[in-house]
């Protein structure tokens, strides 16, 4: 985001190298742009839920308006502002990292960032046409969500089929990446940990997504074709739709914090000036964490009434995550321990997630007993243990990462009085929040509840509770603050502002297009470190200066894209009138289209000659 | 282990005891102080997992403050570079055998307590109900005594009261915080749990599952009485005359304009089978109106002009010819003169 360049080219050709852009570095720059306004926008959502529920029996916002801001504050937070923060963060720091000069993908990269942010534009347009937003909470479970009047349950179903998909190719984008691209010696068990998670939680997405795809399908049926997949009456079920749900939604909680726990990793070795403690144990640790996190779907489903034995294997099963996470937790203590510690802002979020994710973790074993979840299931203890999961971590994770790239993405570092200033307020505000609601659960307070009734002993938490919620929005707009000035007046950064360990850190701040003129040599687990303890301080290349290969831009992705969401429109709306069909073909049409372009027309991409490689040099 | 759980459970109860004191927690509605079997097996895993807890957070927070304190970059130390440890095969394995040994503690009790609760081989020799959830109302029908009622779920203390659980509609959840942990109330399939309350009391029913507008107040109560007062009002219940005419002219008044506006086509008064609301045999003793508004005769009167303004979304809004103040004035007299049975919630000792 250089400003000299942006002025030289004027804003219209600064937009159309956006949006026809294959970089992965751009592309992560629109994937921080689209997931962090969708996080406002979430925020927004959850201030208002905040004020609805500051006092009893309040009426600020109506019983139907409620539900629609508890459904789309759910749902705009996991999947379009947290996935796409992290997506961004993977696309800007993993390819650096294993010293690749692209994604193995990058048109599918640019489709993949387009249909998130579609999807996500299409969603939101449920507030304003079809009378209202989606409102059977993110959970859209049927038959709620089937019997929604309106058309924000069909809403929900498109908007999140569409930038699912975007997701999924994310996904595979990177798996292959990894698999394929990894710069001479950069052998997996050399890998830093954020690009491990990466590698792990592209393996979630993989197998995970399809789970909500066939589901979205399924309730889309239902609603637009008159199929009965949850209709009881007609022989269907409805415990299905929680089966594929949660089949799908507990890996994406773990595909929300695996890629944090790489964050962490990072962030503590480079600014404890220490290698990672237990490298291994934390790539199997990550490793196991995943697999379990597909056989413990059914501990959201306690209640539901699957019977002892089950309700038994899922507890068992959801317990022995502490194993692998409690691992993580002490070796990030003992990386730390013996160390020469800095702290700055991206530390000091590092730090305040150690004990608030400990909390989270903690309510997380203390849910898996299903007994005791009897008590917690669908209360305010349950909204206190997530937060305290995606919040406490992932949300403290992303800002980590902000403050800690943020020079390497933009050029230039994150004010550090802002940063701290914000994260006081926020982990303040956080606490003050969310610890309370453990206890109004257990007082007797369900989950998404409009309105809670006068004299039931509620009034102070949910108080407390909402100043926390105005603490933490103040620290986000201090947040802000701090991005604008960065950006007109921050200092520039170094090439390796916290003397780093790893491969990102080795080049210019930003990076030059193409990333690595040559190609580097690793020699071992920290390779820019290793470099640095031998004296050399910079790494050795593994191929003599050559030409380099480079993809074309192209609007393709953003036309198949716009393509899907035309006609995402139209299957909303043929329900009404069989005429929006006409949507349904033109989008499709286009999307056809532009596949067909796609592969009929031979893109070779460019080359960047030697010659240009050495005069820049100079 | 009896033993020290008991030593813990007292001093946790304790504490608990002061919050709730302090004006944490409303008694009878809170699960932090169980009045029940249910919410007691919950309350003993909850502080058996929060003491775990507490331990290991402390211990966390032990390492992570001693750290803190002598591991901070101190001035002039700008080039020292400490030593890169690998790792420490003693330590990890150490932090690997704690926690397993920690979860194994905690599961065990909890496989017992599942299997426990869902035990249901007595139930032909307890009571059992038939619990249909609706939105945004809860009806019991007592099958074997052959009569039903609605909001207010009357039990006998101390015995184990089954209840077999399902929806007309979308999926509800059923909780009783201090009596006992929740279950789902499922369109599909016939869930049964038991409630037992060791005192006597009106007990908060809370809907838990997402179910409408109104989810938040799908509110309904347990009384639960002697055994003595329970017989009596089941004979009283099924005794009930639904024919029996009021005494004053405004409640007949009342009595003919339900019969003329439609009402009996959803509410049951005595035997009438019609349960698409509220079974209004024992309206006059209901703890709440609606499950949540206070029983006087003016909040009754606002209900039936405009139950949309008191519970969006309900199924009675609009099903009925609108009625002028004064006949829901009429309406209310006779509806608030419906009891037929000495015992009410006040035999428990109210609300
Ligand atoms: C379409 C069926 C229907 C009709 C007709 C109807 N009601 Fe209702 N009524 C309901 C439902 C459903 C509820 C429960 C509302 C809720 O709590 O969500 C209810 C609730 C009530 C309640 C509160 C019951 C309680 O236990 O707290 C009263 C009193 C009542 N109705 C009276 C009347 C009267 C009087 C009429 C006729 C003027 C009437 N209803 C007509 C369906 C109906
Ligand atoms: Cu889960
Ligand atoms: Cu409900």
């Amino acid at each position: 985001m250089s400003i000299a360049a942006t002025q030289k080219r004027g804003f219209g050709a600064f937009l159309w190298d956006y949006i026809t852009t294959v970089d992965h570095k751009k592309i992560a720059h629109l994937y921080l742009f689209g997931g962090g306004f969708f996080f406002l926008l979430g925020g927004l959502e959850a201030m208002i839920i905040r004020i609805q529920l500051a006092t009893p029996e309040n009426d600020f916002i109506s019983a139907g308006l409620y539900n629609e801001m508890i459904t789309m504050h759910g749902t705009t937070m996991i999947f379009l502002a947290a996935m796409p923060l992290l997506l961004g963060l993977m696309n800007a720091v993993m390819p650096l990292q294993i010293g690749a000069r692209d994604v193995a993908f990058p048109f599918l990269n640019s489709l993949g960032f387009w249909l998130f942010m579609f999807g996500g534009i299409l969603l939101n347009f449920s507030w304003f046409m079809g009378g209202g937003a989606p409102d059977a909470g993110w959970t859209a479970y049927a038959p709620l969500s089937t019997q929604s009047p309106g058309h924000g349950v069909d809403f929900y179903v498109l908007g999140l089929q569409i930038s699912g998909a975007g997701t999924l190719m994310g996904g595979i984008n990177f798996l292959a990446t990894i698999v394929t691209m990894r710069a001479p010696g950069m052998t997996y068990m050399r890998m830093p940990l954020f690009s491990w998670a990466t590698f792990i939680t592209s393996v979630l997405i993989l197998f995970a997504f399809p789970a909500l795809t066939v589901g979205l399908f399924l309730l889309m049926f239902d609603r637009m074709f008159g199929s009965a997949f949850f209709d009881v009456a007609l022989g269907g079920n409805t415990i299905i739709w929680q089966h594929l749900f949660w089949i799908f939604a507990h890996p994406e909680v773990y595909i929300l914090i695996l890629p944090v726990f790489g964050v962490f990793s990072d962030i503590t070795a480079t600014l404890s000036k220490k290698r990672l403690f237990g490298y291994t144990a934390m790539v199997f640790a990550t490793i196991l964490i995943a697999f379990l996190g597909f056989m413990v779907w059914a501990h959201h489903m306690f209640t539901v009434g699957l019977g002892p034995v089950a309700n038994s294997i899922f507890a068992i099963a959801t317990m022995a995550i502490a194993v692998p996470t409690g691992i993580k937790i002490f070796n990030w203590l003992a990386t730390m321990w013996g160390g020469s510690i800095t702290i700055n802002s991206a530390m000091l979020w590092t730090l305040g997630f150690i004990p608030s994710f400990t909390i989270g973790g903690m309510t997380g074993i203390m849910l898996a007993s299903a007994v005791a979840d009897y008590q917690y299931h669908d209360t305010y203890f349950v909204v206190a243990h997530f937060h305290y999961v995606i919040v406490g971590g992932t949300v403290f994770g992303i800002m980590a990462a902000l403050h800690f790239w943020w020079p390497k993405m933009f050029g230039r570092i994150l004010h550090e009085g802002m940063g701290k200033l914000t994260f006081w307020l926020f982990f303040v505000g956080f606490h003050l929040t969310f610890f309370v609601q453990h206890f109004l659960g257990l007082m007797g307070m369900p989950r998404r509840y409009w309105v809670f009734l006068e004299d039931q002993g509620l009034d102070t938490g949910n108080m407390v509770s909402t100043i926390g919620a105005f603490l933490m929005a103040v620290g986000v707009v201090i947040f802000l603050i701090n991005v604008f000035y960065t950006w007109a007046k921050g200092n520039k950064a170094p090439a390796d502002p916290w003397d780093g360990r790893s491969l990102e850190w080795a080049i210019s701040s930003p990076p030059p297009y193409y990333n690595f003129k040559q190609t580097p040599l690793v020699r071992g687990l920290d390779p820019l470190w290793v470099e640095k303890m031998e004296g050399k301080g910079e790494i050795t290349p593994a191929e003599p200066l050559g030409d380099i290969h480079m993809p074309n831009s192209s609007i393709l992705p953003f036309l198949i894209s716009l393509g899907f969401t035309i006609a995402g429109f139209g299957f909303i709306f043929q329900v009404d009138h069989s005429a929006y069909l006409i949507l349904v073909f033109a989008g499709i049409g286009l999307a056809l289209l532009s596949m067909l372009i796609r592969s009929l027309k031979d893109d070779h991409g460019y080359h960047i000659k030697k010659e240009e490689l050495e005069r820049e040099a100079d | 282990m009896k033993g020290w759980m008991g030593k813990f459970k007292s001093l946790f109860l304790l504490s608990m005891l002061a919050l709730v004191l302090a004006g944490c927690g409303k008694e009878n509605l809170t699960a932090l102080v169980p009045k029940g079997y249910g919410a007691e097996s919950s309350m003993n895993l909850i502080i058996l997992s929060t003491v775990i807890m507490v331990f290991v957070f402390l211990i966390v927070i032990l390492v992570y403050t001693i750290v803190l304190i002598r591991f901070r970059r101190k001035k002039g130390q700008e080039g020292y570079i400490p030593k890169q440890v690998e790792g420490s095969k003693t330590l990890e394995t150490v932090w690997t055998i704690i926690p397993i040994i920690l979860v194994v503690t905690l599961a065990v009790p909890t496989v017992a307590a599942t299997f426990d609760l869902a035990d249901e081989s007595a139930s032909a020799d307890g009571i059992n109900i038939e619990v249909t959830g609706h939105q945004y109302w809860w009806h019991f029908n007592y099958e074997e005594e052959e009569f039903a009622t609605s909001q207010d779920l009357y039990i006998p203390v101390g015995e184990r009261v089954y209840v077999h659980m399902l929806s007309s509609d979308v999926i509800h959840s059923f909780w009783v915080p201090s009596i006992a942990g929740k279950m789902d109330v499922n369109p599909e399939n016939v869930n049964t749990m038991y409630l037992e309350a060791h005192e006597e009391g009106v007990y908060w029913g809370k809907c838990a599952e997402l179910c409408g507008p109104s989810h938040s107040l799908m509110d309904f109560k347990v009384i639960a009485v002697s055994p003595e007062e329970y017989d009596q009002w089941v004979s009283d219940m099924q005794n009930a005359d639904p024919e029996e005419e009021p005494q004053d002219a405004v409640a007949q008044d009342g009595k003919a304009l339900f019969e003329e506006n439609n009402c009996m086509s959803c509410h049951a008064i005595g035997s009438a089978p019609s349960a698409v609301g509220p079974d209004l045999t024992n309206f006059a003793n209901r703890s709440r109106i609606a499950g949540y508004l206070e029983p006087t005769k003016e909040n009754l009167v606002d209900w039936l002009m405009d139950p949309e303004s008191l519970k969006p979304g309900n199924k009675m809004t609009g099903a009925y010819p609108a009625l002028s103040e004064e006949e829901a004035d009429s309406i209310a007299e006779y509806l608030l003169q419906l009891e037929h049975s000495e015992i009410t919630p006040e035999s428990a000792g109210g609300l």
